[in-house]
Order: C-alpha cells, then sequence, then structure tokens
C-alpha cells in the first residue's frame, strides 16, 4: 500500500461545488501528509479491537486542476494522438470530447507518472518480448522524450509541420509506425510509447471521471456501463435483453447536481 | 543496532489468509501470537466501501491493492541462459500486500481438489506408465481423505454457496459427480446464475457432460459464519477479482476472522513490519525467531519459540533463501529443494459473441459461473493423448470492466475507429468459456534468488525460470478443443479460440495461482516441508501456503490453502505443542 502513503489524501474534494481554492489544497496537502506520517508511526500495533475511527474513509487521488506536466504544446500532441486511438464521430464522442488528455496530463504528474509506483532499478536493457516495459523512462520522462522525438520525425517527414497539424490519414501512418515498429528513434523506444499512450487513452476515455477524463461518462454511454453502481440483484434474470441504465461515477452523477452548482471541472 | 523485543510463543510473517487461520487457532489453544504484516492494517469501510470500490484506475490499473512493485518485484526468463528482467509493473499475477494479502482481490472461486490430485505420480503411472524424465510431479504426502474435515472447515468459515455431488459416497444430481466424497453439504446454495450460464449449461447437457455451479465464496445470501462474523448478500457489482469487496460479501481474513481475532488479548499485529529473515540457533536447527524492519527503518529481533512464514509463496521462498535455511534447487544435479516445482496455472478459453443478445457483465461476481468437470484431472481417458491431467472449463460472468475489458472479434484492429466500433458493439454482448488447465510441474521450472536486481532494501528479489512445457501445451490443447465445442453450442454469432501459446509472457494477467518452491513431500529428499508443513530442517519453522503444492491441479488454490492450514494447525495444536520437535522422523 506504499503508492497510497503519500499522495492520495492529497486533492481537492471531488464533489461539485466544495472545491477548495489552491491555498487550502497545499494546506491540506501539508495536513494530510503530516497526519499520514504521524499515523504510520503510531498505528503500527494494534491490539484490542479493529483500528476503524468513523469518517476516516481512505478517498482516491484524482488530481487536481494544478497538477499538470506537459506543456502546451506537448498537451496538443497527446491530445491529438488521443483522437486517434478513439475518434470521435458524428454519433459518438472520443476520446478528445472525453478530456483523455487532461486525464493523461494529470496522470503524468502523478506518484505513477513520476515512476515511484514501478520498479525503476537498473540495470536497464531491451529484454525479451515476454518481460513487458524495460525503458530507463518513466512514464513522464518517457512522453517528453517520446514526443520530442515525434516531433521531429514529422518536422522531417511532413514539411515542418507537427503531429497536431497533420491530417488524420497522416497522424495515422505515423502512429500505425510506430505500432508496427518501422519507425524508431535512437534513444526513445518507440513502441514502448505508443502501447503506454494507447492504453492510457483507453484509461481516459473508460475511467472514473474523478480523474479528469471520460468527461459527462462518454466512454461509459458508449459501451452501456454503468459505472461505479453496487447492486444489480434486480436485474440478475436480464435473460439477454440490454439493460439501459443511466451510468453514476464515484462523485455520483450529473443528473444529481443541484441547479446552480458548478459542473464537475474538468 | 536492533533492538530485542520480548519474546512470543509464535509469530506470523505475513497476516493474509494462512496467518488469519493459524493465529486464530494457536490463539484458540492459548498461545501468545504475534503477526508481522509488511503492508498496512486495510478493512472494508476505510479501504473499499461501497462508496468507492468500484475505481476500476485505482485499484487495478494503479495497482492500489498488490504488493508495491518500487519495494520488491519478481524477474523473469523463460530458460536458463537468459538474463532474467524485473517485471517493473505486475502483470501475469498480482501478488498482495497488507492486512488480508491476496485474499483480498481473489475471486471467491473455492474448489477442491480432487482425491486423485493428491497422488500424481502414482495415480498416473499406474493407469498409464512412466511419466516424461522431466515432469517431476510427485504424490502430496496427505490424503484427500485426511484433508475433507480441514476443507469442510474453511468452506464454512467462508459461507461458500454451491451443490454437493458426492455426500458421504451419495452422488447427487446437479453437482460435481466426479468430487472426492464430501462429510457434509455446501453451507449455502449456489449463485443466482445469468443469462450465459444458462446457456453454458444448455450446451454442456447437450454434449452429455455434467455442469454443476462453481463453489462461491460471494454470498449467496446473508451467512454467519462459525465464528460469528457476519457476511452480507453479494449485490453483484462486478468489482471482486483485483478489488476488495465494499459490501461484506466476499469471504476474506477481514470478512471471516479478524473481527473476532483482533479482541482477543493473547493476539497482537504489527503492520508495516518487513521480516528481513529468520533467525536460527548456532547449530542451525532451531529458529529463534525473526528480524524485521519497521517503517521508520529501524531493525527489530522477535524472540518465538515457533516461526510460521505466511507470507506470498514467491515470498516464503525468497525469505527462505535469504535466511540461507535448506539447499536451493539446481535442475542440471535435481539435487536442493528450495525453489523447486513451482508451478503455475495454464489458462486458455473460447469467447462467444452474441448477435442481439447481451451477456451484460457488469451484472457478474467473481465465482458467479457453471462449470464442468469432465476434462480435468483424471476424469477422462488419457490413453494416446501424450499428456496428463486437465482443467476445469467454466463459463462466469465475473464484471465488463471497461478499461479492462474489450472484447472484440478476431481481425479487429488495436486502435482506431473500427476499433472503437467493435467495442461499442460487443461490449456486452460477449461471454468466455474458460479452461482453467492444471500445471505439472517440470524440471526446469523453478525460483530462485536474482544475482542482479535487489529490493528496496538492497536484498536480492527473487528470480522466476519458468515456461509451458510440452505437457502444458498438448493438455491445454485437448481441452480446449473442449471448450470450443461448448462455446459453439451457446448459441453465438461467432466463437474465439483464445490458445495458451508458448513462451510463457509475464506481462497480460492470467492467474494469481503461483504455487511450489517450498513444497510438502515424504522425506527431505523430496521436500521443503513435512506432511504438517513443518520445515524439515528447521523443526519450529512452519510454512504455509500455496508454496507447499507439489504441483499444480485444475482449479483455483485457495480452499487447498485453507484446508492444508486447518490441517496443519490442527496436528500443530494436539501433537506439536506436548512435544515440540520433528513430527515426521525424516
Amino acid at each position: 500500500m506504499t503508492c497510497r502513503s503519500h499522495d492520495t489524501r492529497r486533492g481537492g474534494d471531488p464533489r461539485p461545488g466544495l472545491r477548495p481554492s489552491r491555498r487550502s489544497v497545499i494546506t491540506l496537502a501539508a495536513a494530510a501528509a503530516a497526519t499520514a506520517w504521524a499515523g504510520r508511526a503510531s498505528a503500527e500495533t494494534h491490539r484490542g479491537g479493529v483500528p476503524w475511527s468513523p469518517s476516516a474513509d481512505d478517498a482516491p487521488f484524482h488530481g487536481t486542476r494544478e497538477a499538470h506536466f506537459l506543456t502546451d504544446a506537448e498537451f496538443a500532441v497527446v491530445d491529438a494522438m488521443c483522437a486517434r486511438i478513439l475518434p470521435g464521430d458524428e454519433n459518438d464522442p472520443g476520446a478528445r470530447e472525453a478530456g483523455a488528455a487532461v486525464f493523461i496530463d494529470r496522470q503524468l504528474a502523478s506518484p505513477w507518472g513520476r515512476g515511484e509506483l514501478w520498479y525503476m532499478q537498473g540495470p536497464f536493457s531491451e529484454g525479451l518480448p515476454t518481460q513487458g516495459y524495460q525503458a530507463d523512462f518513466t512514464p513522464a520522462a518517457l512522453y517528453r522524450a517520446a514526443i520530442a522525438a515525434v516531433e521531429g520525425h514529422c518536422a522531417t517527414a511532413f514539411d515542418g509541420r507537427g503531429f497536431a497539424d497533420l491530417a488524420e490519414d497522416e497522424q495515422d501512418q505515423v502512429l500505425t509506425a510506430m505500432d508496427e515498429e518501422t519507425l524508431t528513434f535512437d534513444h526513445v523506444p518507440a513502441k514502448s510509447f505508443f502501447d503506454m499512450m494507447r492504453e492510457n487513452t483507453i484509461e481516459g476515455f473508460f475511467c472514473d471521471p474523478i480523474y479528469g477524463g471520460n468527461a459527462d461518462m462518454v466512454g461509459w454511454r458508449l459501451v452501456g456501463f454503468p459505472g461505479a453502481r453496487y447492486d444489480y440483484r434486480p436485474w440478475l434474470d436480464h435473460g439477454g435483453r440490454r439493460l439501459d441504465l443511466p451510468p453514476v461515477g464515484i462523485a455520483g452523477r450529473p443528473a444529481w447536481r443541484r441547479a446552480g452548482t458548478p459542473a464537475p471541472r474538468r | 543496532m536492533v533492538t530485542r523485543l520480548p519474546p512470543v510463543d509464535a509469530v506470523m510473517v505475513g497476516f493474509g489468509w494462512t496467518g488469519a487461520i493459524m493465529a486464530q487457532e494457536l490463539t484458540d489453544a492459548g498461545l501468545d501470537v504475534l503477526a508481522l504484516e509488511r503492508g498496512g492494517w486495510r478493512d472494508t469501510p476505510t479501504d473499499f466501501p461501497t462508496t468507492h470500490a468500484q475505481d476500476e484506475l485505482r485499484y487495478y490499473w494503479r495497482h492500489e491493492g498488490f504488493q508495491a512493485e518500487n519495494r520488491a518485484t519478481v524477474t523473469l526468463r523463460n530458460k536458463e541462459g537468459q538474463t532474467a528482467r524485473p517485471m517493473r509493473r505486475w502483470g501475469s499475477f498480482l501478488p498482495g500486500t497488507g492486512v488480508g494479502g491476496s485474499g483480498v482481490h481473489w475471486n471467491g472461486i473455492t474448489y477442491r481438489f480432487l482425491p486423485s490430485d493428491f497422488r500424481t505420480r502414482s495415480h498416473n503411472e499406474e493407469r498409464y506408465g512412466p511419466l516424461p524424465e522431466d515432469m517431476t510431479v510427485q504424490d502430496w504426502p496427505v490424503s484427500y481423505d485426511e484433508l475433507e474435515p480441514h476443507y469442510d472447515r474453511f468452506e464454512k468459515l467462508c459461507g461458500v454457496g454451491g451443490v454437493a455431488g458426492n455426500v458421504n459416497g451419495e452422488i447427487r444430481p446437479g453437482g460435481n459427480p466426479f468430487e472426492g466424497p464430501r462429510s457434509d453439504d455446501y453451507p449455502n446454495p449456489p449463485m443466482h446464475m445469468t443469462f450465459a450460464q444458462h446457456r453454458f449449461r444448455e450446451a454442456a447437457e447437450g454434449l452429455g457432460l455434467n455442469p454443476f455451479p462453481v463453489p462461491s465464496a460471494n454470498m449467496s445470501r446473508a451467512y454467519t459464519n462459525p465464528l460469528g462474523c457476519q457476511l452480507a448478500p453479494c449485490t453483484y457489482c462486478g468489482f471482486c477479482e483485483k478489488y476488495g469487496c465494499g459490501n461484506y460479501s466476499k469471504a476474506s481474513a477481514q470478512t471471516t476472522i479478524l473481527p473476532v481475532l483482533m479482541r482477543k488479548p493473547n493476539f497482537r499485529l504489527r503492520t508495516e513490519a518487513e521480516v528481513l529473515r529468520v533467525e536460527r540457533s548456532r547449530d542451525g536447527g532451531r529458529a529463534t525467531g525473526v528480524t524485521f524492519i519497521d517503517a521508520l527503518g529501524e531493525e527489530f529481533f522477535q524472540p518465538a519459540e515457533m516461526v510460521f512464514l505466511c507470507a506470498y509463496p514467491l515470498e516464503n521462498v525468497r525469505l527462505m533463501l535469504l535466511s540461507g535455511i535448506g539447499e536451493p534447487y539446481d535442475p542440471a544435479t535435481g539435487r536442493g529443494q528450495l525453489g523447486r516445482n513451482y508451478c503455475y496455472q495454464v489458462m486458455s478459453g473460447a469467447d462467444v459473441f452474441y448477435e442481439d443478445e447481451h451477456v451484460n457483465g457488469f451484472v457478474g461476481a467473481g465465482a458467479l459461473g457453471m462449470v464442468v468437470d469432465d476434462y480435468n484431472g483424471d476424469n477422462f481417458d488419457h490413453s494416446g493423448l501424450g499428456f496428463i491431467h486437465g482443467g476445469y472449463i467454466s463459463c462466469t460472468t465475473t464484471n465488463a470492466r471497461p478499461i479492462e475489458s474489450h472484447p472484440t472479434p478476431e481481425g479487429t484492429p488495436k486502435w482506431g475507429a473500427a476499433f472503437k466500433a467493435a467495442v461499442k458493439e460487443n461490449f456486452l454482448k460477449k461471454t468466455s468459456v474458460g479452461v482453467h488447465g492444471g500445471s505439472m510441474a517440470w524440471r526446469s521450472n523453478r525460483l530462485d534468488l536474482d544475482p542482479t536486481y535487489k529490493d528496496h532494501l538492497g536484498r536480492p528479489i527473487l528470480r522466476m525460470t519458468y515456461d509451458f512445457t510440452p505437457q502444458d501445451l498438448a493438455m491445454s490443447s485437448y481441452v480446449t478443443d473442449k471448450a470450443m465445442r461448448i462455446a459453439e453450442g451457446m448459441g453465438g454469432k461467432t466463437v474465439n479460440r483464445n490458445k495458451r501459446d508458448a513462451p510463457y509472457d509475464s506481462m497480460p494477467y492470467q492467474t494469481t495461482h503461483n504455487t511450489g518452491g517450498t513444497i510438502m513431500g515424504a522425506s527431505p529428499g523430496d521436500s521443503v516441508v513435512n506432511r504438517y508443513l513443518q520445515s524439515w530442517d528447521v523443526s519450529n519453522l512452519f510454512l504455509m501456503g500455496a508454496g507447499a503444492f507439489p504441483q499444480n491441479a485444475g482449479y483455483n488454490p485457495t480452499d487447498t490453502v485453507g484446508a492444508l492450514t486447518y490441517w496443519s494447525a490442527r496436528h500443530i495444536v494436539a501433537d506439536y505443542l506436548r512435544n515440540p520437535g520433528p513430527m515426521v522422523q525424516a
């Protein structure tokens, strides 16, 4: 559970209208860090009962509006890639409309993006296909380096244009080439980046909206997933018919907002 | 500087299923018990309440429920001669950390092994002749009949729901006709089946097979277990495997034991206490206790009369190697026992895509399924087939978690408009027929310490040398053919075959059923522990868990892990406490 210890208690209240100011976020973060530390030191030995206290549930870290990693130019590239991985069309929004790039930006600024959750000790080498990710890059560093390499490639191959300015079929050519390993870069594993970016786009399309993606639950609506519900017993005998249950997120759903309160932030 | 703590009667290293069961039994016997858990305290209302337990990103994709890779992972190579590389993030399996261990994020599927599974070598050799030289399977030093009362006890602890197929020799309709005799019925009825299970049952019956409900530790109704712990009816929310249950509906240490154990005056739990090694007397014959490090980096020596390794099997093997107890296995010479007979599970199956009908997988539960056992173990004639054993074939509806699950027919691209359209079309219209294959031990598959990579404390991490074997692939191909026949009878528009290929790939999730490495056997020449899970080398050291399995059967391991722990506890309390020392003469 180490991945929880430092950051999951930070961040604002996910409920609309109750988000603290930036100053209070910082204060809360410091207080939470201090509490986590003191709690850890004092809560080591448990006896005579369960160490439970009321109203102390462990809320998720979902990033904050202030949690950014990508520059504006990098963001535009990621957003354009998301839009090709899961394109929007006239009927259904895609990953761009879902805010997948917002999600990715916040994730890259999180402990995950900094590589703090993964085993990142060396030595590093390419490894066998069965050995998984072996690059000497944290996720955030991989995005930064790979985006620069992609932009360098595009500038050469497409008359000085960047990835975000290419036509869709040109963008698809670049992505396909990375996926199929016909486009490689000197110091950055293009295929590892493509796989990570594809996975993150899917996460940003289908995650709970508190993480900044899946805006208005468009990913869930696309496939008919009802979200963070916890009781489906009334539908056990569905008999193979389609169930149209409106999706619910951890923070509720838009229809539950009282008039006059702001929409969940993106 | 190491602080010496006051001695205890027994120390548990790791506090998941086996640590909780053993601590409950030993405290009942009057012992003073301390459990050391490297992770933190976890309970339902704090860590996975229904208000946010259904968070796919957090718990699965960011691995909040699992062992933190940044502290320790495992390296993998498929063969000798390759350089093992660390699993920088978990993929194929997901070891747990924290109170409750991996038992917090299991599905709740609770099978017993077959009577013949305990006699894998002698049963198969009697029926089919000699086994291949490299297949290092062996008989268990305990029989099904000996374990039966302990299976019964664990199933009642967990509130398992199912239909018994054999009660005291009487074959019951609707149950598994191949199972060993049970002394009693399941404590609860089976789960409420949905569309896909009905289709599976009809198709299997049409082929003359014997479908029955998957035995489930998700509650089919409200249940109070023999310790007085209350579990709530499962709400079929589809967040079992990889998640903690927010609804007190899945058996775990938290829901079945801890409410009682935590209140006992002769029990203590120390969290964020990572054991570095087992300490021994000067002559090496006796464990004196364990050394552990706390969250602040301080080291402690905890003296104990008895030491129980109750960590995940992979970590138990590593602790033995780091403690220098026993001889590491050498596949070239066959000498040494520690790290030998590492086994896994050979998974495959078939996907059924429907045209207009909806499986609605989000109405699901980890152990909601129908299954046939006709091609498991030695339930069918293997003459001339070139392999032994087999696996169960089941249709479970466990979830429709959208980051994880993108059912698309064969040939669909992995991204772009066609991918998105295929996911939209098929997301709620696919079910799977899974083959859960047994894993027979093989000379080359093993565990040892990695020569290069270290954990967060600078200690070597475990190295896994593992690949699927000719036996695995032949078995899997045969049983997958049978699964395809069932799948083709389930009324779908298309069926995909999901075959199992070598080499073993550490990244796609397969199953967290890692077994062996500290196996139980008849003598120090064939095992690490005896039939009571007592170390042959150090008689006051006991090793719990699936590391004891000499090879892995075609079932989920938890029921057998629970039964073995009760079996061991029973004999420790009845025999060892009166007369400490080796319980089996070497």
